[in-house]
């Protein structure tokens, strides 16, 4: 579904990824792990569109096509979806417009006829159960004025209306308890099938007690320096990052 | 700001055509004598030109004001020409004899004057230049005793009306610009809706300046008797033209005891392109006086001109009444604009609220100046004032100017201001849900405006929210 090969980029004159290869496919679900400021979120970004990132070499294939070429929003309607670690404030906008626009531009790329509102309700009190989210929810402005677990909630919701064939969650738990953590990991599971695939970025390893990877990957000084199934995670969290960076 | 909104491309203004009628246009100048000449045409009684030569008078004694945050070269008032008129149109002629090419003339700005195919609950008084092509739906609305025509035909049919309330809220010698437009108004929409009578309809006038090189001295009038309630709305546009014209309106509002009078503004006269060559230059006064328990609001979405300077302000006279202003200003490229409003409590347990939300992009320089003013006999009287202020890119400016003052101590007034700027994380945010740039950026900029649009009718909610995306086309970059 996505290949990574070899990938490059820089933000101003910082050289931040250097040399990334991955492959993701279909049914999986891939951790990366690692320090702060080891490129993860980057990675995120770039795979996302975020113009604040220049690609120097490498490519990026998204189910085929050339994903680099493409810009943000296209990607979002081929099925790309990020979980953004500071979801953004839009005061005014309602979720509930928010989001039914999202989904009626990605449906109408896709050739698919557009939801009315009346609809679009029907299928947002399925969704909303998902991730234990009341109603009145839609009715508040994007993001304003959200506790940092509603934004993720928010965040995990949002996937789950647009069900995207790869979704990226970046540090998707932080700032979450275990409550919170519990119901997002919940939402992420039961929206898992064979045709799609997700990329769980995480500083800790809590996270991957509930959503299980298959592949666990960690990123230092903008390359991969070590990959391995689950149990790669419980020996990050029990020996830290050190043992990994020093070997690589 | 990123590659994907610099290479939006910057939508033409589409109202920009030049309809081709033969027109009956007055040399430029201004003298005592083309003040006679435009009461002449329009065959007016002695008592309105006396008062238009008081006006004239009183303008030739005052200078142009210069206190407001707009720069401009400097206008020369004699080279404007102060009246043009289709020659096809006839004094108090009725709408099945206007001409056709006027008619395709409305149609193409959306507005269709036909009685078959107009707007359903929405009667049209349609200015071109500066006489009224016709006035839709006034049999409907004289079964209720509704009053809505032009200005023009207000003089002939209702001349006790006029005299009563002609200047009774803005005298002519109120400001520079409000003399002037005294003194060579050609036409207007008047409007008078007797004692509790609820106005079934929207009232609107469709301002058209079509003639190069003249300005648009338009006057409003609208009475709202003891109990009635009356909503009303204007639109204006013009040609594309690389010379700056002049528009210099005065609207008056009297809401009596227990009356509401909303009005609603949506003003797209050309702007200007975007090395600020040609453009509207609006000065207008509009204001209302409010009786006991009575309320006047206005609404704005000001997105056109390149000049505008303009304050719909309410004087509280009455105790218990309220006064509500609405506004969106949106400048673009080189536009400017220094508007704002005075709400000016009078009488006891008055009320005011203002909203203000100006959007900057290009080159634009936005500025909201607000008088409250409570004096000494206002006691119990509340304002609040909100005042926000959008920044696209970095090359405009967004500026505000308070006037608080308080003359007695049981008043209270509250004052809110911010200023954002619109991400690149929040256009990112929408693109990466699937939403284009422009899409993102027409999204979080109606959500800025979100308090404004409700106040506006419905259809011109929607209607405001596309002109907003129009006008910030290829803004971002």
């Amino acid at each position: 579904m996505l290949k990574i090969d070899n990938l490059h980029a820089t933000a101003g004159d910082k050289e931040i990824l250097k040399g990334i290869s991955l492959t993701v496919n279909a049914g999986e679900v891939h951790a990366i792990m690692g320090p702060n400021g080891s490129g993860k979120s980057t990675l995120a970004q770039i795979i996302a569109g975020h113009p604040g990132y220049v690609v120097t070499a490498g490519s990026v294939t998204y189910e085929g096509k050339d994903l680099l070429a493409m810009p943000a929003e296209e990607r979002a309607q081929a099925g790309v979806f990020l979980a953004f670690q500071y979801p953004v404030e839009i005061p005014g906008v309602t979720n509930a417009y928010f989001f039914r626009s999202a989904y009626n531009e990605v449906r109408k790329a896709n050739g698919k006829e557009e939801l009315d509102p009346i609809e679009f309700l029907d299928l947002m009190e399925k969704k909303l159960k998902l991730v234990e989210m009341d109603e009145a929810m839609l009715h508040r402005s994007v993001n304003a004025g959200f506790s940092g677990g509603e934004k993720k909630r928010n965040e995990i919701l949002q996937m789950a209306v647009l069900e995207p064939k790869l979704a990226i969650l970046d540090e998707t738990d932080s700032g979450l308890d275990i409550d919170a953590l519990r119901v997002v990991a919940g939402g992420v599971n039961a929206l898992r099938r064979p045709d799609n695939a997700t990329i769980v970025v995480t500083h800790y390893q809590r996270l991957l007690n509930y959503i299980v990877p298959d592949f666990v990957h960690v990123l230092a000084h903008g390359r991969i320096v070590k990959s391995g199934g689950k149990e790669l995670a419980l020996e990050l969290e029990a020996r830290g990052y050190d043992w990994v960076m020093e070997a690589a | 700001m990123s590659s994907s909104i610099e290479s939006l491309v910057n939508k033409e203004y589409q109202y920009g055509f030049v309809t081709d009628v033969e027109s009956d246009t007055i040399a430029p100048g201004l003298t005592e004598d083309t003040v006679r000449l435009i009461s002449s045409k329009k065959d007016e009684p002695e008592w309105l030109l006396e008062w238009r030569l008081k006006a004239f008078r009183r303008w030739q004694a005052m200078t142009e004001p210069h206190w407001s945050n707009l720069k401009y070269a400097p206008i020369d008032y004699q080279a404007q020409r102060y009246y043009s008129a289709p020659k096809s149109i006839t004094p108090l002629q009725s709408l099945d004899q206007v001409d056709p090419e006027l008619l395709r003339a409305y149609d193409k700005l959306g507005i269709s004057l036909s009685e078959q195919k107009h707007l359903a609950g929405v009667a049209v008084d349609a200015i071109f230049d500066s006489v009224s092509v016709g006035t839709t739906m006034k049999a409907e609305l004289s079964k209720h005793g509704v009053v809505f025509c032009s200005f023009t035909e207000a003089v002939h049919n209702h001349p006790e009306l006029i005299k009563k309330y002609l200047g009774s809220v803005v005298p002519y010698s109120d400001n520079f610009f409000a003399a002037l437009n005294s003194a060579v108004f050609s036409d207007g929409s008047f409007c008078y809706v007797p004692k509790g009578v609820r106005c079934p309809i929207e009232l609107s006038t469709y301002f058209r300046i079509n003639a190069a090189n003249t300005g648009q001295f338009e006057r409003t009038l609208i009475v709202a008797d003891e109990g009635a309630y009356v909503s009303y709305l204007e639109g204006c546009t013009a040609p594309k033209r690389d010379t700056h014209q002049l528009h210099a309106a005065v609207v008056e509002l009297v809401a009596l005891d227990n009356a509401t009078v909303k009005y609603s503004t949506v003003q797209n006269w050309y702007a200007g392109d975007k090395d600020g060559v040609g453009g509207i230059y609006n000065f207008v006064t509009k204001r209302g006086k409010a009786h006991t328990n009575s309320k006047i609001s206005w609404t704005q979405v000001e997105t056109g001109s390149a000049i505008t300077w303009k304050y719909p302000s309410v004087i509280l006279q009455g105790d218990n009444s309220t006064g509500e202003f609405y506004s969106v200003a949106v400048v673009n490229n080189m536009q400017q604009a220094d508007t704002g409003t005075k709400m000016i409590h009078i009488g006891k347990n008055t009320k005011s609220t203002i909203i203000s939300k100006g959007i900057s992009a290009g080159h634009g320089q936005n500025s909201y100046r607000g008088q409250v003013k409570m004096l000494p006999k206002a006691h119990g009287s509340r304002n609040y004032t909100q005042c926000d202020s959008m920044l696209i890119g970095n090359k405009c400016g967004a500026h505000t100017f308070p006037y608080i003052e308080v003359a007695n101590n049981s008043s209270i007034t509250e004052h809110e201001a911010s200023t954002s700027k619109i991400g690149e994380d929040q256009i990112f945010y929408c693109k990466q849900r699937g939403l284009s740039a422009e899409h993102a950026i027409s999204l979080i900029v109606s959500g800025f405006c979100r308090e404004v649009f409700k106040e506006l009718p419905m259809e011109f909610a929607l209607e405001a929210q596309q002109l907003l995306g129009i006008t910030l086309e290829g803004s971002v970059g």
